[in-house]
């Protein structure tokens, strides 16, 4: 079937297939930042924002986001606090092999979105979706924190 | 030192960060095709007949191939050095069946979903057989025979029995020192199967290229095995192969086995068409490797004093249905581990046993983990026997500076090893400083009536690659800019060799950490190296990158000693500068310049290292839990890593590394076990049965750097991947114990478990 969505703030229209995954439409589209990691919505590699709030879409079908806002994280990347948030993980060595890593910050990214206050519970649980089998979550945790310590600052 | 010691940006971060196409899926070629494997339904059966008719009028199916269509060339998958210490026990596709996944056939399509929908139109013909699921049974049964067939080379008891390897071997007599001895202590020991559950699955694309040769680009370990292991199974040259590693997402031991490679080569070849084989989760949970279930047995005979004078440990290991790493594996777990204890008399017995379970293999720790848990329990329980502090009895037994270990003498990587003495250890110093952040001896009140809170600790040490076996080679060619090409065959699974081997050219040849340019892990560009295992990249690897780099360096110092009319030695390389003894200086820009234009030289070298040490990293780790006695549940409250891995290269790195081995020991403590039913079918293949640790899981860690200086690693390093994953596990279970007086003995330590532990205390 025939579906519009904006993707990336980009109209855009898709042949879906019955069954298809967002997760594999993304992927088909270019969207590599889009992981594959379970396809049963456990370990959210696939983290996207659905109109603006975080799904693993490996189990939403493809058909399901017509007319709404797909984003991910290659339509943030020129976003103020998407770039504080990938440059403290870079900065604190939150990045190990990286393949959860885009998932992690659509997740954090939605978390900092609502603004202060934000603590290391707050984090702990934004990030509970997003398996991680490298970091042990201490640095990815230390850089949100710091991240949103700024945010507190400035606000 | 200006580059090593400092928290550079790790060199591939930022693109990995932006989700750059930079892992092996994210690549696709014109034309590719999808493959997807028919499974074994049976534990143990004989594939009579594969019927692919009626899937090969599917629309957009290709090619179906079963073990008819392949020639059977016994091998290995265990992705080792020439020659391998493994069995070849395995083809790439078997006439027989031996667990339930085993391969059975391959489909190839268009699509991943007409792929799938083929495999249900495949019409397998088995003769079932009886299976063995239990190793114990294995052990003792000869009626059933799991590789029974004559031409497999190297399983230790081919056609008789089922062991795929055995080792006993003594250093000094044990049984007569038992008899001696004030104290005899024998526990068993039970460890399940765990998997290393890296988040990239197993992928590989393969194709053949405009020069007729095998393009394989894949998330491995070990591209350069993989490369010789191909051209052998698939009766290619190796002259035909390339083997690409791209970013690679987790590996953890699991992806140095050649597990998906050799399908998409066969069928790239057949169909001269890219393939494409990526593993579902479940595949993975099926059709990967565990880390192997083992029961250890410990017997210890101590003096009144606490002077431990012998050391037994029987090892009995369940390989599955192939044997690749069920030798040494096995054997590491008692050479990485019980030299912890230097004593004089120490008997090491292993069996390890064919079932028609899925496969194990390798895992982060390599067997050590297993072995650490025992041991460390171990001396828990003999110092509570003997009524001594369970601090004392380690720190008056562990090994120290200037002692050898007599066990590594006797067990090498599968044959007669080299003895070690150890030249550098942080050991003591871990004890103190992780003691001092723990607490220890001063428990915390607990929070609550009914919850208790306890304290456990673990001593560990591991190796720095494998001695006298590991080497790898490095090039550096430096440019016109001054930048400097370098080029490893060192594989970088995102622990981050690339950036600890760029930081280690740029203090050799004095220039800034971004004039480096890296490359690694592509066997037509760069030289070989054995891949990322056997914790060995910084010792081995960097050792190679350092004489690579040192010898640029003195063919620049030759060029400029001419010109400058002085001593080559004199010149010194620091910052980006080159200066001479007298007021002479240069940018090292400046110097690529005259070296390309006036000298014309291109100044370059490789080199190759290996070692004949492999230098034991040390840690003492540190567990504070809380047991709630009414339910059984173990809270993790703090976990205190203290690790000397020699001179740390990269401060942050090596935490993280250490951070990580942690969440995935506490998983091995406490909540991971791949559950099997009784015919070896998996039924924890998803990760929301197979629990591993998440953000809300993990404990407040403590994470505590010990330098030492180690004379024979490169600046002084030594290995930090694999030693801070053994601790954990006998820390959390020794500190259940201190809480609440139950003894795991089986782990993980579940709830239900501590539960019915606490009920048997009481009654």
């Amino acid at each position: 079937m025939n579906i519009s969505l904006n993707l990336n703030g980009t109209a855009t229209d898709w042949e879906v297939a019955p069954g298809q995954t967002l997760l594999q439409a993304l992927r088909a589209s270019g969207a590599f930042s889009v992981k594959l990691g379970c396809e049963t919505g456990d370990c959210g590699s696939c983290t996207v924002l659905l109109d603006g709030q975080p799904v693993n879409s490996c189990v939403v079908p493809a058909a399901r986001v017509n007319g709404s806002r797909v984003t991910t994280l290659e339509g943030l990347l020129g976003d103020d606090l998407m770039i504080r948030l990938q440059t403290e993980l870079v900065e604190q060595g939150a990045v190990q092999c990286g393949y959860c890593i885009p998932g992690m910050l659509i997740s954090l990214y939605a978390l900092l979105k609502q603004g202060p206050p934000i603590d290391e519970e707050t984090i702990r649980h934004a990030l509970t979706g997003n398996l991680c089998r490298c970091t042990g979550y201490v640095k990815p945790v230390e850089a949100a924190r710091a991240v949103a310590a700024v945010l507190e600052e400035t606000s | 030192m200006k580059v090593v010691g400092k928290n550079v940006i790790k060199i591939d971060a930022f693109k990995l960060a932006r989700g750059e196409p930079v892992f092996t899926d994210d690549f696709t070629r014109q034309g590719m095709l999808y493959a997807k494997v028919l499974r074994s339904p049976h534990p143990h059966a004989r594939i009579l007949n594969v019927d692919a008719a009626a899937a090969l009028k599917l629309d957009g199916v290709v090619d179906v191939i079963w073990h008819r269509d392949v020639k059977a060339i016994p091998h290995t998958r265990a992705g080792q050095s020439y020659p391998e210490p493994s069995p070849y026990d395995t083809l790439i596709l078997s006439p027989k069946a031996r667990f339930i996944g085993d391969r059975v056939a391959v489909v190839v399509a268009e699509s991943v979903a007409q792929a799938i929908a083929a495999l249900d139109h495949i019409v397998v013909d088995y003769e079932e057989l009886p299976a063995l699921t239990d190793m114990d049974q294995s052990l003792t049964n000869s009626e059933i025979l799991i590789h029974e067939e004559p031409d497999p080379r190297g399983i230790s008891e081919a056609g008789m029995t089922n062991i795929a390897a055995r080792i006993d071997k003594q250093v000094g007599d044990v049984e007569a020192a038992l008899k001696e001895c004030d104290l005899v202590v024998t526990r068993d020991y039970h460890l399940p199967r765990v998997q290393a559950s890296h988040i990239e699955p197993h992928i590989s694309i393969a194709w053949v290229d405009e020069d007729d040769r095998l393009i394989v680009r894949t998330s491995t370990q070990v591209p350069f095995h993989l490369r010789r292991m191909l051209a052998r199974i698939l009766e290619i040259p190796e002259a035909r192969i390339r083997v690409i590693k791209p970013r690679v997402g987790g590996g953890f031991g699991d992806k140095q086995e050649l597990v998906v490679e050799d399908l998409v080569g066969v069928l790239a070849l057949r169909t001269g068409r890219p393939v494409r084989l990526e593993f579902t989760r479940e595949e993975e949970f099926v059709a990967a490797r565990y880390r192997h279930p083992q029961r250890v047995t410990m017997t210890t005979g101590v003096m009144k004093d606490g002077t431990i004078v012998a050391n037994r440990m029987y090892v009995l290991a369940d390989t599955g249905a192939y044997g690749s790493h069920a030798l040494t594996v096995q054997g590491n777990t008692g050479q990485k581990v019980l030299p912890m204890y230097p004593v004089a008399n120490i008997h090491f017995k292993m069996d390890c046993v064919y079932t028609n379970n899925p496969i194990s293999g390798a895992f982060r720790g390599y067997g050590a983990p297993q072995g650490c848990f025992a041991l460390e329990c171990h001396m828990d329980e003999v110092a509570r026997e003997l009524g001594m502090d369970r601090l004392e009895l380690r720190k008056k037994n562990h090994i120290k500076l200037g002692d050898t270990d007599p066990l590594s003498a006797k067990l090498g990587e599968g044959k007669e090893g080299l003895v070690r003495v150890v030249k550098s250890t942080g050991l003591e110093k871990a004890i103190e400083l992780g003691c001092e952040a723990i607490g220890w001896g001063n428990k915390r009140e607990p929070s609550a009536a009914h919850l208790k809170r306890g304290l456990g600790m673990a001593l560990a040490m591991q190796g720095s690659g494998i001695a006298g076996v590991d080497w790898g080679g490095a090039t550096v060619k430096l440019n016109d800019d001054g930048s400097v090409n370098l080029s490893v065959g060192a594989t970088d699974i995102g622990q981050g060799s690339d950036t600890v081997l760029a930081q280690m050219c740029a203090e050799e040849l004095g220039i800034p950490y971004e004039k480096v340019i890296i490359l690694s892990s592509d066997t037509d560009l760069t030289p070989f190296d054995v891949g990322a295992y056997a914790s060995s990249t910084t010792y081995i690897s960097g050792g190679a990158v350092v004489k690579a780099a040192a010898e640029v360096r003195g063919q620049l110092a030759g060029v400029l000693g001419s010109h400058w009319e002085c001593e080559p030695e004199d010149i010194v390389f620091s910052d980006g500068m080159v200066t001479g003894p007298g007021d002479q200086s240069m940018t090292i820009a400046e110097v690529a310049l005259f070296a390309l234009y006036k000298a014309m030289i291109q100044p370059m070298a490789t080199a190759s290292h290996m070692s004949n040490d492999s230098p034991p990293p040390f840690a003492a780790q540190f567990a504070e839990v809380e047991v709630d006695t009414e339910t059984g549940q173990v809270h993790l409250c703090r976990f205190v890593s203290a690790v000397d891995c020699g001179t740390v290269i990269h401060p942050k790195m090596v935490e993280g590394q250490i951070e990580g081995a942690v969440a995935q020991g506490m998983g091995y403590a406490l909540f991971e076990e791949v559950l099997l039913d009784r015919t070896g079918r998996v039924l924890t293949p998803d990760f929301l049965d197979y629990k591993i640790a998440s953000s809300l899981d993990v404990p407040e860690m403590v994470t505590i750097l010990v330098p030492t200086d180690e004379p024979t690693g490169p600046y002084g390093a030594k290995a930090a991947g694999e030693v801070p994953i053994d601790g954990p596990a006998p820390a959390i279970v020794n500190a259940i114990c201190d809480a609440v007086g139950v003894r795991m003995f089986r782990i993980p330590a579940t709830a239900e478990r501590v539960w019915r532990g606490l009920k048997e205390e009481t009654r």
